[in-house]
């Protein structure tokens, strides 16, 4: 049960993104930009950095959702499912593991950002853009993560659900 | 020196706003309305959970700069900042944020971290619903502030003097995005 009184037939984010509508538009426009809007980082990818920090901070809800998502777009499950055990092994191309290693940093805290893992993603051809909108994505996980959990929310436990939920985020988007 | 090329001369999350305003405007918007925006839970006390969540981060100029609001904010009971980030268990302040900050300091480990006996006993000192849903917001959303400005390594002023005109600033104006400088 949620910690506080919640629509009990929405799950995860949702039901919070319904409790606050003012709160929920800034969280809504931010995430629709950062995994949806113009990028030279395709959309897969960004979800899979949204999976890994998700993973990490041990949010199911989260967890499930944007590994389905970049399921999806990624149109097969093996990479989403082999990073998160294997992100040194899994077969990526370099510059995309340079920066899921940023992410996996910055989920701990963000001082263990090394100088050394920002000069590996900027030489396997990383741009500073692409460096600030992976720390800003793994830096928005660490506040939904702990937003949907710290209050408990409901996590529906069909993977069913979130294949269904992923399609429909899929075409409609964030925000 | 930062990871990325910022403008220089601006310090922490303000020259990330001004490096990338399209995600920019989003994170002002979110952090106006949360310290900002109509609440039973004062600014000052607001201002405080962002501190305290920033000080166990080790995010500094976060920390110094809600800090320095919170004291601006507080007015004769400032001491209490000090007292919160020094050892919470020992401060005066009232029981109801004791235990909001306790809701907060547990956000900050991690989610799942906020046990069902930390909202029973913020809820038997008078805590609501949307106070303790406040509490944890605030409390995720430094958690991802404090990792922005951080993981990018912005610029962290030194000089005191800095981060009392910023609480000046926040205390008056709140969080109004920045403009360019030209």
């Amino acid at each position: 049960m949620a910690y506080i009184q919640l629509d009990e037939n929405l799950p995860g984010l949702l039901s919070l993104l319904e409790y606050r509508h003012d709160t929920a538009k800034p969280i809504r426009e931010l995430t629709q930009f950062l995994l949806r809007g113009p990028s030279s980082l395709s959309e897969g990818e960004r979800e899979l950095i949204a999976a890994l920090v998700s993973y990490k901070n041990q949010c199911k809800f989260c967890t499930a959702s944007h590994t389905a998502l970049a399921d999806l777009f990624l149109g097969e499950p093996f990479t989403a499912a082999e990073m998160k055990h294997n992100l040194k092994t899994v077969l990526i191309d370099e510059k995309l593991r340079a920066l899921l290693q940023i992410a996996a940093l910055v989920q701990q805290n963000g001082q263990n950002v090394t100088n050394e893992a920002i000069e590996k993603a900027k030489a396997e051809g990383a741009t500073d853009i692409e460096i600030h909108d992976t720390v800003l994505i793994a830096s928005l996980f660490s506040m939904c993560n702990r937003y949907v959990d710290g209050l408990n929310t409901f996590t529906p436990s069909q993977p069913a659900f979130y294949r269904e939920m992923a399609e429909k985020l899929a075409t409609t988007g964030y925000a | 020196m930062a990871h990325i090329k910022l403008p220089e001369g601006i310090p922490g999350i303000r020259s990330l706003a001004m490096y990338r305003p399209e995600t920019g405007q989003y994170i002002f918007e979110l952090v106006q309305i949360l310290l900002r925006g109509e609440s039973s839970i004062s600014e000052a006390e607001r201002e405080l959970i962002a501190a305290y969540v920033s000080s166990r981060n080790n995010c500094n100029y976060c920390m110094k700069s809600h800090a320095a609001a919170a004291r601006f904010l507080f007015g004769d009971k400032q001491h209490w900042v000090n007292e919160v980030l020094t050892d919470i268990d020992q401060s005066t302040v009232p029981q109801k944020l004791k235990a909001l900050l306790h809701i907060a300091g547990k956000v900050q480990i991690l989610g799942k971290e906020v046990k069902e006996e930390d909202i029973m006993r913020a809820r038997s000192v008078g805590a609501n619903d949307r106070e303790i849903h406040d509490t944890v917001l605030i409390a995720a959303s430094f958690s991802m502030f404090n990792r922005y400005a951080d993981g990018l390594a912005s610029w962290t002023p030194t000089d005191p003097g800095h981060y009392e005109e910023t609480g000046r600033r926040l205390s008056q104006k709140g969080y109004v995005f920045p403009q360019p400088v030209n």
